[in-house]
């Protein structure tokens, strides 16, 4: 008897267990702790991954896996013939999650979208300065104070956006991290409990998971919201298990301890191709590794003389020996699988001869500069110390004497700006919203100061790229921006150095996972098998 | 008693001081800004800078940046931190238990292993024992600690599979935090194999936090053993007949333990830098690990504060071995 009802106890347990089992249960090993849940003050990629892709909606998104943009919290919408106004028609019965701190009285309005944006616009609202310091960068980056001039609430479920000025990136904008839509009805509540810290540490959102619970620098929580307008998720529990070291993560994936990681380290990459229980996606990067001149400064203000140096390099050595192989030499400022890339683009060639003479041309003899080498590690430049050795040793060839600098990352980027800079500055760029403009606007004339290093003003390019963004036609932005990178060659204020792959290893038992060309992680529509 | 605690307690003010301006100047000394780290890689506009450096308050002179920080401290407000936007004694409340448990387990290895083993190198002073525990002593204090944690893992966790490669507790196990210490929480919440998982998720970060601790005290013993073993005393009480192991244990292992005790005292200071690294590593979340982060992004005000709250702690440790010190050696006391 007593033997019978050990063995019911023990089947009860299993059944339990089993039952608990049963819930889908998916862990990603991220590199790093979200700032906060909010998903507009902060601007990491891992910021995003952990709140506005999990938590929040937007008006319109990406299409998993492109750069293309899909109907999101706004089921269709229209632009004026004169590209100032945008109206969007909200989807109706959409649903705010329901948590045990929040519990939605209505579905999405268009207050919601109205205050998403404010909030991070009128200093006026109180919303503002919710959190000490915040400057909304991201809103003030893509120019939005000075792009937009009213939101207006057309009906509860239409709102209207009218710009300053036409912006034919626009939508994408929407589509970004940034515009993420938020809880007005959320917001209310805690500024009468008078908490509005609270936001970014239990945040309401639409999107496909709701937060469940944080411990900082350690886990996140996240359930499948059932209420997801775009349909449950497949898995139950999202977990992300904070590993800053990529050889940890690398160790926990194999382990078992996580399904799925971010950024491996590229030496890390053939050894989880290697294990059997993996499988490792790789896609090409949208993203750019380069060297900017300070064509404002002799000899470097010489066209001939920056060619001449992009000719010294070869680029095919600095792939196989620091991306590893996992990488394409980069002829254009944009990546090939961009929209408007102009592939009859043919890169300078490796000619250190050629070179040596066209120095000699110039009048440059015996010349001394300086590489910059960043401080640290990008998806779109691994190791710049060791890139800018190579580039280094290619430019000895010719009979160019280079010093190799590198400071302290904000410090580095800052003294890059300076005007009378000395030598070739390496840094990059990874798109965030798949618009063309989203990479040429790096040599805009108004980014002088900002993110253009090289300190290159072209007329020609700067008239192309206006023109380009005032063009709503893709197949005549798509000239427009042709034609800019062969203005962009031809006057080379950069050595275009890479694009890199990216890989995403995960156990095998990870389905539908798709990686992102712009970097983000979505766990969205994705299964986990038995 | 009482004398000698004012003493030292009088001794702590002015050192809170130093530290504190020390911690305040060594943020500001680092090259890096805290705006442009917040700002990320998109830059921010020169006039949106100097919004911001004017929003923070960075652009006025040191001195008075100083006299309000410590105006704020000494009521309490540690500030809060520029990257999260938390209070960074919150922060700080909700990491250092898992910081405390850590180096607490850390030390206890140490002590447990440290103290033996410097006792019979003393005493077999010379032999292969001494010879090998002092090497090994030597070897751990020379490791650095993000290589040799990497190793235990990918040996112990990696090829293995004895141990969890990081973290508190297996991901199963949710639970909200009572205490923040793992091994307390794990047990009352009671769910089973919970603390079965936070100690085997202890194992492999205690010991890279306990190596050098351990190096040390055992080198410490051994030498003040040695020392003590050469007394008259210690000679007179074998001349006597004593059993060796009450000559060892009782006359010379307490009059050894003074400088050793000293020693332990001053690891908490090693364990607190060594958790840097070894949280980092293990993925640990304790102030470590939110300190490297903290200098990263340039955060002045977790910086400056964390490293004025570690150190009254540890001045706080300090002044508990002191008295210690003059429990266990009344001249002290009186001196």
């Amino acid at each position: 008897m007593k033997k019978k009802l050990t063995f019911a106890a023990a089947l009860l347990a299993a059944s339990v267990l089993g039952g608990m089992a049963n819930a889908k249960q998916l862990v990603y090993c991220s590199e790093a702790s979200p700032a906060g849940f909010d998903p507009s003050p902060w601007s990491g990629g891992n910021d995003f991954d952990a709140s506005s892709r999990t938590i929040y909606s937007r008006l319109v998104e990406f299409e998993h896996g492109k750069t293309t943009i899909s109907p999101g919290l706004a089921e269709s919408w229209t632009v004026s013939d004169d590209g100032l106004e945008y109206t969007f028609k909200l989807r109706p019965g959409v649903k705010f999650q329901t948590t045990d701190y929040f519990t939605p009285t209505r579905d999405l309005n268009a207050d919601d979208v109205i205050f998403s944006f404010e909030r991070q616009w009128k200093k006026e609202s109180p919303w503002f300065s919710y959190l000490e310091g915040t400057g909304w960068e991201y809103f003030a980056g893509m120019g939005f104070p000075e792009l937009l001039k009213e939101i207006v609430k057309v009906d509860d479920l239409t709102v209207k956006f009218v710009l300053n000025k036409p912006e034919v990136a626009f939508l994408p904008d929407l589509g970004m991290d940034f515009a993420s839509i938020v809880s007005k009805e959320y917001a209310d509540q805690l500024d009468k409990a008078g908490t509005r810290q609270q936001f970014t540490q239990k945040p309401i959102g639409t999107g496909p998971f709701q937060f469940v619970d944080y411990q900082v620098d350690a886990v996140i929580r996240y359930a499948a919201w059932d209420g997801y307008y775009g349909g449950r998720q497949k898995i139950d529990d999202l977990i992300f298990a904070i590993t800053p070291d990529p050889a940890v993560r690398a160790q926990k994936l194999k382990a078992g301890e996580c399904d799925i990681m971010s950024y491996p380290a590229p030496a890390d990459i053939a050894g989880l191709q290697a294990d059997t229980n993996l499988k490792v996606d790789e896609q090409e990067g949208l993203n750019i590794g380069y060297m900017a001149y300070n064509t404002t400064q002799p000899p470097f203000d010489k066209v001939e003389v920056r060619k001449a140096l992009n000719m010294a390099v070869n680029k095919k050595a600095i792939i196989d020996a620091v991306y590893q192989g996992a990488g394409a030499p980069a002829i254009n400022p944009i990546p090939p699988t961009m929209w408007s890339y102009n592939k009859d683009i043919k890169d300078d060639p490796y000619d250190p001869e050629a070179a040596k003479k066209m120095l000699a041309d110039a009048g440059v003899k015996d010349l001394s500069m300086k590489i910059w080498a960043m401080p640290v590690s990008r998806p779109y430049n691994p190791n710049a110390q060791r890139v800018a050795e190579l580039i280094q040793a290619d430019y000895a060839a010719v009979g160019v004497k280079a010093e190799i600098v590198s400071y302290e990352w904000t410090e580095y980027r800052q003294r890059g700006k300076a005007k009378d800079r000395d030598g070739a500055f390496q840094l990059g760029w990874t798109g965030d919203n798949g618009d063309p403009d989203n990479f040429f606007f790096l040599l805009g004339c108004d980014a002088i100061g900002q993110s253009n290093y090289a300190i290159w003003c072209n007329q020609e390019f700067e008239g192309l790229l206006k023109k380009g963004k005032a063009t709503t036609d893709v197949a005549e932005r798509t000239k427009i921006y042709e034609e800019a990178q062969v203005v962009f060659k031809r006057e080379a204020p950069w050595l275009t150095i890479a694009h890199s792959k990216v890989f995403m290893p995960m156990n095998k038992k990870v389905a539908g996972f798709v990686m992102d060309p712009l970097g983000i992680h979505r766990f969205d529509g994705v299964d986990v098998s038995e | 008693m009482l004398r000698y605690l004012l003493h030292k307690l009088a001794l702590i003010i002015p050192t809170v001081f130093g530290i504190s301006l020390a911690a305040f100047a060594f943020v500001r000394l680092l090259p890096g800004d805290p705006i442009l780290a917040l700002a990320g890689e998109r830059g921010v506009s020169p006039e949106r800078y100097a919004q911001l450096i004017e929003q923070f308050g960075y652009n006025r002179p040191y001195v008075i940046q100083y006299l309000e920080y410590i105006g704020r401290v000494l009521t309490g407000d540690f500030g809060i931190s520029i990257a999260t936007k938390r209070p960074v004694l919150g922060e700080f409340q909700a990491l250092f238990p898992a910081t405390l448990e850590l180096a607490t387990v850390a030390l206890i290895i140490a002590i447990l292993l440290g103290i033996p083993a410097g006792i019979f190198a003393a005493v077999k002073r010379g032999s292969w024992f001494d010879q090998a525990t002092m090497g090994v002593a030597l070897t751990g204090y020379s490791m650095p600690i993000f290589w040799w944690g990497l190793l235990l893992i990918i040996f112990f966790s990696g090829y293995l599979g004895w141990t969890p490669v990081s973290g508190r507790i297996g991901l199963q196990y949710f639970f909200r935090p009572t205490t923040g210490f793992m091994l307390i929480d794990s047990l009352i919440s009671g769910r089973s194999g919970a603390f079965k998982s936070a100690v085997s998720h202890l194992i492999l970060p205690s010991i890279v936090l306990a190596t050098i601790p351990l190096a040390v005290i055992a080198r410490q013993t051994r030498s003040a053993m040695l020392e003590v073993l050469g007394e008259d005393y210690v000679r007179t009480a074998r001349a006597k007949g004593l059993a060796p192991r009450r000559v060892i244990g009782l006359h010379a292992f307490r009059n050894a333990l003074i400088p050793v005790v000293t020693t332990i005292g001053l690891q908490v200071g090693t364990l607190m830098a060594g958790a840097i690294l070894t949280e980092t590593i293990f993925s640990w979340p304790g102030i470590g690990k939110w300190m490297i982060d903290a200098i990263g992004k340039r955060d002045y005000v977790v910086v400056q504060s964390g490293l004025l709250i570690i150190a009254l702690i540890v001045m706080a440790v300090n002044l508990i071995v002191d008295v210690l010190y003059a429990v266990i050696n009344p001249r002290i006391r009186v001196q």
